[in-house]
């Protein structure tokens, strides 16, 4: 077991492990810092949707804190000038490669990227950037939920889901750049893929790009594992 | 210690004296070096090498023509190096097959050395000048370039005669901790980019407890532009293999990689057969030099994507993983290569260990700077009179690289900007060429060293252009794995192209200003880090080509294909003359009624032949920019 030690989080004192990562030091108590990528239980967080950032005590630059282990004395700040600013800036690269048209998004009720908006009072909807296209079609194969590419934020929640806990492994990142995407082997349709369809992955996406169909949704719903624990 | 140092010292010194009495041997006969690196291969060097062995065959010389690698003077290639005892060593440039021939018969038969086709004398003499006679040898200084373009790759002996893993069996009759405490001491600076203390790494590396460890030279190379890790390996892989030893040596590993892009097949060529020479001598593998230190070098072929030469893409690309840049902590010194510490650096980085700890640290840190010791190598190439593989003290300014040692512009055009450190460096302006070349100066001036190529840019090229073309790099080269790299790069990129287009608007300065600083904060490598810096540097110092090109649609340089258009001046054509409209790939040029020529631009479709073959005599084609000046010159019609 490590070390207990305290720490400060926009002046709270708060009490935690040495090693542990911020970001779930923060959620544990009630601090909200915005994320989408990071996963509980992943060894290594990936750290790639960049909106975790918090201003560390004597650093100029902001950290990402799903990175960033505490140790005894360590003080942030979860807003700053330069926090916010990147923040608004992630978020707005995000939406500029989603399908914005939330009143008919299934997900509307527990979506994270409204959450975000709302906790960090952002706009959904772009003010600098033009949107980008999608060359993904809607993937509705499976029985019981729809793929819709054109929403995924590349969280990779699913992925890691579908591997290290249903142990399916049948999602995937694929290609580099602006063109990467969560995909199944050779890119076949969900149906067609080693997918079980245990929902596991719906339940982990924070946004719309996966979505139970109409009456589908499994009775144990309501638990993602991705979060939780 | 690690075994009886005299008794290593002893094995040493034997490999030594039969290097040397081969090496002797050689040159009591005349020898012809031909610069076979791939930059040689490119110009031709092997026809001429054949030329040089056949022409020494069918005259019956006792002569040897032997490979070597590159002696920085890329723009001379086909290169060679005549040695014939009772001369001093000359080395001729622009060689063919022709010249090659009568080299052979006039110098090694008629003793007439042709000064007229050499160009510089290896060794001080009374006819012929040496490198130091000209500007580029009083400032070049080689420590990591020393060997190269003078021995041959393939031969280990050569490199041993020259004093070759000296460093290695002295270091093998000391302490593992007073090699680690020499390379400290040196402040030599990573040369794979950002400069970090080599020392440091590898102390992380000792610190991080015993057991399996690895080095891994980093030689993936993918700017544009950068060809100096290639050239170290092609042309004197032994001193890397050296300096690779004495860390795996200091830092207590039995294992090392290099890592090496595919594209390069001779530098792989070259490593494995420099590897297997090693292994033969008892310099590579199990007890090297009788001492119980072992250690083992191997190859590892990268596929070649730009981000795999970040640290821990490239090591995750090497457990068969996908190439993709992962968090940190832990560091690689830590938890790098399956998990275990890791110590990873430059190609470049590796070479200078064995100069540092032959000459002593000392020695090391009076070349350069205070913070920045040793020596910076570069590509130098674009519109510089010489291009070539470069080597000068650190605190050089780029003025002197540019004018002494490049030589000035090439076809004697304006100067406009050096760009520095590829895709993640930036542009520098007149203004800049007076500070000093280290880590942090450029830093400090928005470009970055990064791993030394370094292109020279003149009037005619767009700096709007030249940002676009290498964001249009990263943001393709871009893993896609974290926000802003993947999505600001390619927001960026399109708001460049609208500009280059003609399409840019007022605010795109300020959005993509804003981006850049959100991309270079946010990004979670420094692929994407570094990505805005040819941006942020133009605007810094080149707003007004953007502004030009926004509010008047018009390209300074005249560059940019849909801000110009071209013409053909009637005062200037000549009815004589036809050239330009067979050049015309799209019959766009028609003849007046008056007999001179003029162009449809509907047609055309701006592919320059016909400015590039109007004869000097008239020069009657232009390009004019914006595409609005055109009504005015042909309103003007005589
Ligand atoms: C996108 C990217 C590409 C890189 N490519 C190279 C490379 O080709 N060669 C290299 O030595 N370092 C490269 N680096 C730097 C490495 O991550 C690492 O810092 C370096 O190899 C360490 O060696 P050094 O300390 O000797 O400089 C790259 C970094 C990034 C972010
Ligand atoms: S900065 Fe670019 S290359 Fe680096 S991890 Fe992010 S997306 Fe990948
Ligand atoms: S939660 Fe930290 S980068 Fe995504």
């Amino acid at each position: 077991m490590s070390k207990a030690v305290t720490i400060f989080i926009d002046g709270r004192e708060i009490s935690a492990f040495e090693g542990e990562k911020l970001l779930w030091v923060a959620l544990r108590n009630g601090i909200y810092i915005p994320n989408l990528c990071a996963i509980r239980g992943k060894k290594r967080p990936s750290g790639s949707c960049r909106l975790c950032y918090v201003q560390v005590e004597g650093r100029s630059e902001p950290v990402t804190s799903c990175t960033l282990p505490v140790k005894e004395g360590l003080s942030v700040q979860t807003r700053s000038p330069r926090v916010d600013r990147l923040v608004r800036s992630a978020f707005e690269l995000l939406l500029s490669h989603h399908r914005l048209d939330c009143r008919s998004c299934a997900k509307r009720k527990s979506c994270e990227l409204l959450k975000l908006a709302k906790e960090r009072g952002l706009k959904m909807r772009l003010s600098r950037l033009a949107p980008l296209e999608h060359e993904w079609p809607v993937d509705d194969s499976a029985e019981t939920f729809v793929f819709d590419r054109s929403r995924c934020v590349l969280c990779g929640r699913c992925v890691w889901i579908c591997r290290e806990v249903a142990r399916v492994g049948a999602l995937g990142f694929s290609r580099r750049g602006i063109r990467r995407v969560v995909t199944t082997f050779q890119d076949v349709s969900m149906a067609q893929s080693r997918c079980t369809e245990c929902g596991l992955c719906v339940e982990a996406c924070p946004s719309g790009a996966l979505y139970f169909k109409e009456g589908k949704q499994p009775a144990a719903a309501g638990q993602n594992l991705s979060r939780g624990g | 210690m690690r075994g009886n140092a005299a008794a290593v010292q002893e094995r040493y010194l034997k490999l030594k004296a039969g290097a040397d009495a081969r090496v002797k041997a050689l040159y009591s006969e005349p020898v012809i070096r031909v610069g076979t690196a791939t930059c040689g291969i490119a110009a031709g060097a092997l026809p001429v090498k054949e030329a040089f062995a056949r022409a020494v065959e069918e005259k019956g010389l006792p002569a040897k023509v032997i490979e070597v690698g590159c002696m920085g003077h890329c723009y001379a290639e086909p290169l060679a190096i005549i040695s014939r005892p009772g001369f001093p060593s000359l080395c001729y440039g622009y060689l063919d097959a022709e010249l090659a021939a009568r080299l052979v018969e006039d110098f090694l038969i008629n003793d007439d050395p042709c000064y007229e086709f050499a160009l510089v004398a290896l060794e001080p003499n009374d006819v012929f000048p040496t490198f130091s006679d000209f500007p580029r040898g009083v400032y070049e200084q080689k420590i990591v370039l020393e060997h190269c373009g003078f021995i041959d790759p393939g031969d280990i002996d050569h490199y041993i005669a020259r004093g070759g893993y000296g460093a290695l069996a002295a270091a093998l009759g000391k302490n593992p901790a007073e090699v680690l405490e020499a390379v400290k001491a040196s402040h030599l600076r990573g040369r794979g980019g950002a400069g970090f203390p080599a020392g440091l790494k590898w102390e992380a590396a000792v610190k991080a407890g015993s057991g399996e460890k690895y080095v891994i030279c980093n030689a993936d190379e993918g700017d544009p532009g950068a060809f100096m890790d290639r050239g170290i390996l092609e042309s004197c892989p032994h001193q890397v293999i050296e300096g690779m030893l004495l860390c795996a040596y200091a830092v207590g590993a039995e294992k090392g990689y290099f890592y090496i892009r595919a594209e390069y097949p001779l530098a792989v060529e070259r490593v494995r057969r420099a590897l297997e020479q090693a292994r033969e001598k008892g310099l590579l593998g199990k007890d090297i030099l009788g001492s119980d230190f072992s250690c083992e070098l191997e190859i590892f072929q990268g596929s070649g994507a730009f981000v795999c030469g970040e640290a821990t893409a490239l090591v995750r690309s090497m457990e068969g993983k996908m190439g993709i840049p992962a968090t940190r902590p832990p560091r690689l010194a830590e938890a790098g290569y399956r998990g275990r510490p890791t110590v990873l650096n430059n190609v470049k980085t590796f070479a200078y260990v064995p100069p540092i700890l032959n000459r002593g640290v000392e020695w090391f840190r009076s070349i350069g700077t205070e913070d920045n010791p040793g020596t910076a190598v570069f590509s130098l190439v674009g519109k510089v009179a010489h291009t070539g593989l470069v080597e000068v003290p650190m605190g050089t300014t780029l003025r002197q690289l540019i004018y002494d040692v490049g030589e000035g512009l090439a076809n004697g055009k304006a100067f406009k900007a050096v760009q520095i450190g590829g895709p993640s460096g930036g542009c520098l302006p007149e203004s800049a060429l007076d500070i000093p070349i280290d880590f942090d100066s450029l830093q400090e001036a928005g470009a970055i060293m990064g791993s030394g190529g370094l292109v020279v840019l003149d009037e005619d090229d767009c700096m709007v252009a030249i940002a676009r073309y290498f964001l249009e790099f990263t943001q393709q080269e871009s893993c896609g794995k974290c926000t802003f790299c993947r999505l600001g790069t390619k927001h960026m990129l399109d708001i460049l192209t609208r500009i280059t287009e003609g399409r840019g608007e007022p605010q795109d300065l300020e959005i993509l200003e804003e981006l850049a600083e959100e991309v270079r904060a946010g990004s979670l490598c420094n692929l994407g880090a570094t990505a805005p810096n040819p941006v942020l540097t133009t605007l810094r110092y080149f707003r007004d080509e953007y502004e030009a090109h926004i509010f008047e649609k018009r390209c300074p340089a005249l560059m940019c294909k849909e801000l110009i258009v071209y013409y053909i001046e009637p005062q200037r054509c000549s009815k004589l003359c036809n050239v330009c409209v067979g050049s015309c790939p799209v019959e766009a040029i028609y003849t007046r009624e008056d007999g001179l020529k003029a162009i449809d631009q509907e047609k055309c479709v701006k592919c320059d032949n016909c400015l590039k073959t109007c004869p000097p005599d008239y020069n009657a084609v232009i390009k004019l920019s914006p595409p609005g000046l055109l009504a005015e010159k042909e309103g003007k019609r005589p």
